[in-house]
Parts: C-alpha cells; sequence; structure tokens
C-alpha cells in the first residue's frame, strides 16, 4: 500500500472528509494494530476481534448494527464461508465501542471521484483515506459500507481462525495440519477422524493465528447465495431485544419534551406537572423538560402538562421562507464543481430545455421511536441504545455524565430501523443526562412519535435547475445546479466539533457521478445557509440528486422525441461500457418496447437502481444486483 | 388500584394496576411480554396489534381493565406447543417478510386475524387488511407475499424476489 503520510497530504487537496484525520494524528497510530477489546473467559478463545469461540458454539461479534438491513447475518457469512462453521451453529452478537471496529469504508466515499470508474491509483487512495477511519474509531454502521468494509476482513478473521483450529488439532491428533480438513464446524482427519471446533476452544487459545489466503469464489457455500437471517426466528417470535424492551429492577420511566423549534426555553413552569401522582421528577435539560414517572405514558401525559415558553427557531418560522433560503444559494459562488466536461457555456445549437425542481424536508420515521435505557451509579454508566455509532455515542455520554469513556458500557441493541437517524446521538445523551440526575435509578427513555417527527434530522429540502440542450436525437448539454443545506457539514459540527473545509462530495452524489457521457456536462453543488437539522438519510443526497438528473433525462428524452431507455444508453455508451450493458440487459429483462404502458413503467422501475448499485459496487467486484425492496 | 385478570397466551394472570394502565404496557412493563411494540401510542401504526377474545386490536388504545376477564393473544403465544414457527411466522421467515422486524409482530397477528375471516385472500384483500400496519423499512411486498403463502397460495406470479 502507498505510504499514508503522502496519501494524507495528498487528500488534503483533494477531499474534505480526509482533513480532519490527515492533519490531527502522527503516522505512528495508523501501524499499530487495533486493540482486541474482547477478552477471553475461562474455556473461551478469542480468535481476532470478531470471533469468540467457546464450549457453545462460534459466535460472531459483528462490528455493524443491525437495523433490519441483514448486516449480521451477512457479516456472519463471510466468517463461516473461511471458517467453516455450521450455519445453524452460528451465534452474532454487536462488538463493543472499539477501535478494532473502524469502518475502512466510510471515509473513501467522501472523496470526488465517479466511482463506476475507478483507476488503481484512486482505488489504492480511497483504501488509504479509509485506514484514517482507525484513527477516528470511526465504528459508524452508515453509507452502504458493511460490506466494503467487512468483504475481506471478516474472511480474513474466519480464515485465520479456521486455521489455527487446524494447528490445535494437528498437536492433538500427532498428524500435520496440512492433512487436515475443515467442515460443518469440526476438524476432519485422514482417518474420519472428527474433532468439533468446540472441544478445541481451550487449545487454540494459545495459538498464534496465521495469516492465509482467501478462497477463491468458486469454493464458495455461503456467499452469494440466499442464507437465512440469524435475526429471523427473534423477530419473528417477539423475542428480539430492542433498547426500549430492556427490564430492570426498581426502573422508572421517562420521556422528554424538547423545544420543537430547535432552541431553548425562555421559562417553563411544571407546578401541574409534578403534582402528578406517580411523577417523579421533572428536569431542566436546556432545550427542554424530561419528566419521570412511574409508566411511559404517565411520563408523556406529565410532560404534556408543563407550560413552556419556547426560543424562537434559528430558521425562517414557514417552509416558504426555509425554501427561500435554499433558492437564495444558487446565487453563491458553487461549494462543487466536481462534475464540468466540455464547456457548458459555449453556445451549442439546438432544443433549449429547462426545469427547476424541488423537495421537501424528510423525516427517518423510524418504527420504533428514539429510545434509550441508561443506568448511572455515580462512578459508572450502563446505556442501552440502538444506535450506528458507538463509539461517539459511549463518549458523547461520558461526556455528559462526567466520567471517563471507559467508565462507560454501551449495549447496541438491534434497531427498530435506523436508516441514519441512528447515527445520532442525541437521544442517547438525553437519556445519559436523566439518568445522571438520578444515580442508582434505571431509566428506560421513549420519546413519543410526535416528539419523534418534530425532532429529526431530516433529509435536506432541496432544489435543482437544470438547463439542457438536445440536437440530431441526444443529448449536447446538461447544466445542473443543486442547491440544499449540507448535510456533510452539519454533521461533521456535531460531531467533531468542526467543519471541514473543501467541496463536499455527497451534497452532488446521484448527479455529478453518473455514468452518462454528456459532451457539455456540469453539476455545481450550492451549500444553502440554512440551521434546520439536516442528516443522513436513506441514501441521502442520491435520493434527491437521482431525481433531479434522471428526471431532467427524461424531459430531454422527450424533447429529443427518442425512447428513453435508448437516450440513456447513448449517454452511457459514451462513458462507461458496463453501464451501458447495464441499461441494455435491464431492458431486456423488462421486455422493453418504448411502449408506455403501466406494465413497462412498473417493470423497468429497476433500471435506475440497478444502474446506481452498479455505480457503488466498486471495482466489478461482483456486487449482485438486486430488486429493490 | 385494580385488579386484573385475563388469559395471557392460554396462562390465567391476575395482577393490580393502576386504571390508567394501557393494555400494551400491562403486557410489555407487567408481563414482560416485550415483543409487542409502541410504534405511535396513538393507534396508527400497528405494533402493538394483539387479539383480545379473538379480535385483533390495538393494544395502545385499550386499557388493560377493558380486557379483565378476556382471553388474550400476543406474538410470544403465537408459535407451535413444539416451539416451531407457526404457519404465519415460518412463511415470514421463508419469504423475508421482515427486516428491522419491529413492526413484525403487528403484522403477523394482523395476518392471522385476517386468514381467520378470510383463508384465502387475494393480494388486494391483503393489502387491504394491512392498511392499519405501517413498516417503515418498506418491506410490504414480501410481508403480503408472506401472508399469501400462509394462506397456502402459490406465490411464485406475485413478482420474483
Amino acid at each position: 500500500m502507498a505510504n499514508i503520510r503522502k496519501i494524507a497530504r495528498r487528500t488534503f487537496l483533494i477531499g474534505s472528509a480526509a482533513i480532519a484525520g490527515g492533519v490531527a494524528f502522527g503516522v505512528y497510530q495508523l501501524r499499530k494494530d487495533a486493540p482486541n477489546p474482547l477478552v477471553a473467559g475461562a474455556g473461551e478463545a478469542v480468535l481476532t476481534p470478531f470471533i469468540l469461540l467457546n464450549q457453545d458454539g462460534v459466535t460472531v461479534i459483528a462490528p455493524r448494527a443491525e437495523m433490519g438491513q441483514g448486516v449480521q447475518t451477512t457479516l456472519a457469512a463471510l466468517v463461516a464461508e473461511e471458517m467453516d462453521v455450521a450455519w445453524a451453529d452460528i451465534t452474532v452478537l454487536h462488538g463493543p465501542p472499539a477501535q478494532a471496529y473502524y469502518n475502512q469504508a466510510l471515509l473513501g466515499i467522501a472523496l470526488p471521484f465517479r466511482h463506476y470508474a475507478d483507476t488503481d491509483f484512486r482505488h489504492s487512495l480511497r483504501q488509504g483515506i479509509g485506514q484514517i477511519g482507525k484513527l477516528l474509531h470511526l465504528q459508524v454502521t452508515g453509507g452502504s459500507t458493511s460490506m466494503k468494509d467487512g468483504y475481506e476482513r471478516m474472511r480474513h478473521a474466519g480464515a485465520s481462525a479456521r486455521e489455527a483450529l487446524k494447528l490445535a488439532a494437528a498437536a492433538q491428533l500427532g498428524v500435520a495440519a496440512s492433512d487436515l480438513r475443515t467442515a460443518d464446524s469440526h476438524v476432519i482427519a485422514p482417518d474420519g477422524t472428527r474433532i468439533a471446533y468446540t472441544a478445541l476452544a481451550e487449545a487454540v487459545r494459545d495459538i498464534d493465528l496465521p495469516d492465509v489466503e482467501l478462497r477463491p469464489r468458486s469454493e464458495w457455500k455461503y456467499l452469494g447465495k440466499s442464507m437465512p437471517r440469524v435475526d429471523m426466528l427473534a423477530k419473528a417470535t417477539g423475542t428480539a431485544q430492542f433498547a426500549g424492551d430492556v427490564q430492570i429492577e426498581g426502573m422508572q420511566f421517562a420521556t422528554v419534551r424538547i423545544n420543537p423549534k430547535r432552541a431553548g426555553m425562555v421559562s417553563y413552569d411544571d407546578t401541574a406537572a409534578r403534582t402528578m401522582d406517580g411523577v417523579t421528577a421533572v428536569i431542566d435539560l436546556g432545550d427542554g423538560i424530561a419528566v419521570v414517572a412511574s409508566n411511559t405514558w404517565l411520563a408523556m401525559q406529565a410532560a404534556q402538562a408543563v407550560d413552556i415558553v419556547w426560543q424562537d427557531a434559528a430558521y425562517p418560522a414557514e417552509t416558504a421562507g426555509m425554501m427561500a433560503a435554499i433558492a437564495a444559494a444558487f446565487d453563491l459562488e458553487p461549494n462543487s464543481t466536481v462534475r464540468d466536461d466540455g464547456d457548458v457555456t459555449a453556445a451549442i445549437e439546438g432544443t433549449e430545455i429547462v426545469a427547476e425542481y424541488t423537495v421537501p424536508f424528510l423525516a427517518h420515521a423510524t418504527m420504533e421511536p428514539m429510545n434509550a435505557t441508561a443506568l448511572f451509579t455515580g462512578d459508572r454508566l450502563e446505556i442501552w441504545t440502538g444506535n450506528q455509532a458507538p463509539v461517539m455515542t459511549r463518549d458523547k455520554c461520558a461526556a455528559v455524565a462526567g466520567i471517563a469513556p471507559e467508565a462507560v458500557t454501551v449495549h447496541t441493541t438491534l434497531m427498530g430501523g435506523g436508516f441514519g437517524r441512528r447515527a445520532e446521538t442525541d437521544y442517547s445523551v438525553q437519556a445519559t443526562r436523566i439518568a445522571a440526575a438520578l444515580p442508582g435509578t434505571p431509566i428506560r427513555m421513549t420519546w413519543t412519535r410526535e416528539e419523534d417527527m418534530r425532532h429529526d434530522f431530516y433529509r435536506p429540502a432541496a432544489m435543482a435547475r437544470f438547463r439542457g440542450v438536445v440536437a440530431d436525437g441526444a443529448a449536447q448539454l446538461i447544466d445542473g445546479q443543486i442547491a440544499a443545506p449540507s448535510v456533510f457539514q452539519q454533521s461533521s459540527f456535531r460531531q467533531m466539533g468542526q467543519v471541514p473545509p473543501g467541496p463536499d462530495r455527497a451534497h452532488v452524489e446521484g448527479a455529478a457521478d453518473q455514468p452518462y457521457g454528456v459532451p457539455n456536462f456540469r453539476i455545481t453543488g450550492h451549500l444553502a445557509d440554512l440551521a434546520v437539522p439536516v442528516g443522513f438519510w436513506r441514501s441521502v443526497a442520491a435520493s434527491f440528486n437521482g431525481f433531479f438528473l434522471d428526471t431532467f433525462i427524461d424531459e430531454m428524452a422527450h424533447a429529443a422525441g427518442t425512447d428513453p431507455l435508448q437516450f440513456r444508453l447513448a449517454l452511457a455508451e459514451r462513458e462507461h461500457a458496463p453501464s451501458a450493458g447495464v441499461i441494455r440487459a435491464v431492458g431486456e429483462m423488462c421486455g422493453w418496447t418504448g411502449r408506455n404502458t403501466r406494465q413497462y413503467r412498473a417493470r423497468c422501475g429497476v433500471l435506475s437502481f440497478l444502474r446506481d448499485r452498479h455505480r457503488t459496487g466498486g471495482r466489478g467486484r461482483g456486487h449482485r444486483a438486486r430488486h429493490p425492496h | 388500584m385494580a385488579s386484573v385478570a385475563m388469559v395471557v397466551n392460554g396462562k390465567s394472570i391476575t395482577r393490580e394496576v393502576e386504571g390508567r394502565t394501557l393494555l400494551v404496557d400491562f403486557l410489555r412493563d407487567d408481563l414482560r411480554l416485550t415483543g409487542t411494540h409502541v410504534g405511535c401510542d396513538t393507534s396508527q401504526c400497528g405494533a402493538c396489534v394483539v387479539h383480545v377474545n379473538g379480535q385483533s386490536v390495538k393494544a395502545c388504545a385499550m386499557f388493560a381493565i377493558e380486557a379483565d376477564g378476556a382471553e388474550v393473544a400476543t406474538i410470544e403465544g403465537q408459535a407451535n406447543k413444539d416451539g416451531s414457527l407457526n404457519v404465519i411466522q415460518q412463511a415470514f421467515q421463508d419469504h423475508h417478510g421482515l427486516q428491522c422486524g419491529f413492526c413484525t409482530p403487528g403484522m403477523v397477528m394482523t395476518a392471522a386475524a385476517l386468514l381467520k375471516e378470510n383463508p384465502k385472500p387475494t393480494e388486494a384483500e391483503v393489502r387491504s387488511y394491512l392498511e392499519g400496519n405501517i413498516c417503515r423499512c418498506t418491506g410490504y411486498h414480501n410481508i403480503v407475499k408472506a401472508i399469501m403463502a400462509a394462506s397456502g397460495q402459490d406465490v411464485t406470479a406475485i413478482a420474483a424476489e
């Protein structure tokens, strides 16, 4: 791999995400192995930070959190594939907050490249920048990076564990490890003797993990196949544990009522709430109040009974004002011009089309409202929280509790939906503050649905202005401007207290990075100065940019009098042959004839999705295109 | 405080509760049957659907004392006697009818109520019956497919996975 110091210096110039890591830390930290946070108990073996073996079976420690995307199943399958674990023998747990579980793929996606056309240099750069995630202890589930991050790492863990088990068995059997094979959670000797992995837990403890090559794809048993989800049984029988299912003796129930205008309080009067039978405490949180009571419903009723005068918002009171603030960003210098092919200012002959698009703020609206259960004992904090960022959660909770991060135990539970919302730490911090106000009392904090909708970090509202020129049935020019508040800047400020300079590539993803070869093609990103809280939401900017660009392309195809699929095919053929192949294949799969019947529209709806999957699939590593759920 | 007695998943129970205790909180916090979920507290999302005397109800819209003397069924009692999944639960597993799993208990209980009323529903009838149950992973397609399969119908025509 290329020298990381050089890479860090280069990224200073071209990326924005990398800067925080590039300048803040010395190179030596990169070379130090992240310590294994797992400690083996009696009769147990810890084989890498991802595998725990004991008499009961194999437990895979998932570095990423399960919110329905099936990641625990997939990560376990990667381990099991190399380790030869019988699928039924696998248990999966979420790992503790730890550097060892850093996400090496997350920062790589912030680079301003067209991912469909990665070169070797760019690939190395992406990997190098990913290493900075290790410095930042970036244990985050998000950005559709879990498979990119775990695809080799989890298999390497499984392969090393398998070879270590063979060495342990070889010592017991008095044969060479190379004569042994493994299958169905057993080591098998040439004479047919089978030793269960569980029986080797004690012996394998002291064996150094060998570094071994990964198996070729042709030998795969699990990967690439549909595997039964490891969480299916618990979820179908009601035994799955979410953060709000935690029961602790002596527990009290809390809710919060925070300023919906995201500012502070002028004053509040909790007299009525305090007199309600069963209300234990009303706590001043600065930007709102928390009520602790003998049950959740009572806490919610009491919170409503508090008379609060809110401070005003730092943003316009009405949607029209917010949209005006976004539109004003079109007149500002662009923050990014990631795509600038040809010359969009040149006079091009043809039919000109213009369009303006607007999309609203969207809440994540997870099925399970924000919640967390916490117990503060004076010098330690234990918190059960469905979250996508355990290290950040631990550190922020430690700070408000006034204790060291090491004194915090974070249990990352299953999430009843995350979608990026649970990458935020606000709700865990609130539960901690309530628990810290009542030391020794376990607190289960639950938001109302209304609180959840009003206190999201929304998918930004956004606007786009497009100008295009078609001639001879083809696109000659696309000039698109995209205006919205920046998720990346707001989120960086929330998590790190600073806003990295440089272009915000994520703001234009789904538009600037599409494999369309238009002779004159520019996409500029304009960051709106608007304090409405925004965050990472289900593909983030691609959710609106894909709509903007491809709707405009439909307009162009219509103006050109060309079939929309053929129109796109021509653009993709100019730019990226594999993408053109995908468009062609999908056209064939859905029997596209160009006739605009309902059936064809529905069946061809997968088109842009498939293309997007291909784009994010990186270097053609066989990410299988799938039907959207 | 009031005394309530009911049969929950075939087991007789008696508890002292505050009159204002919702059935869903009673199930979750008093009986520790946390499979019944609360997504909205206002009877819109359907995550808290249970059966009371055979009728599907949203447990967040009913007091525990209103279920006094009733037979209550929750997701925890849905598996077969031998512990294996019942036909609806198994169909959810076979057809990938859940993702985050938070809506699943309500979906399974609603599906059970539907199939009792209408053992061979059409796809349109399934979708209509589920209008009080929200899924935010947007997995409706496979949920509908699972319920159709649980009714013993061929689901291969309901579009490929």
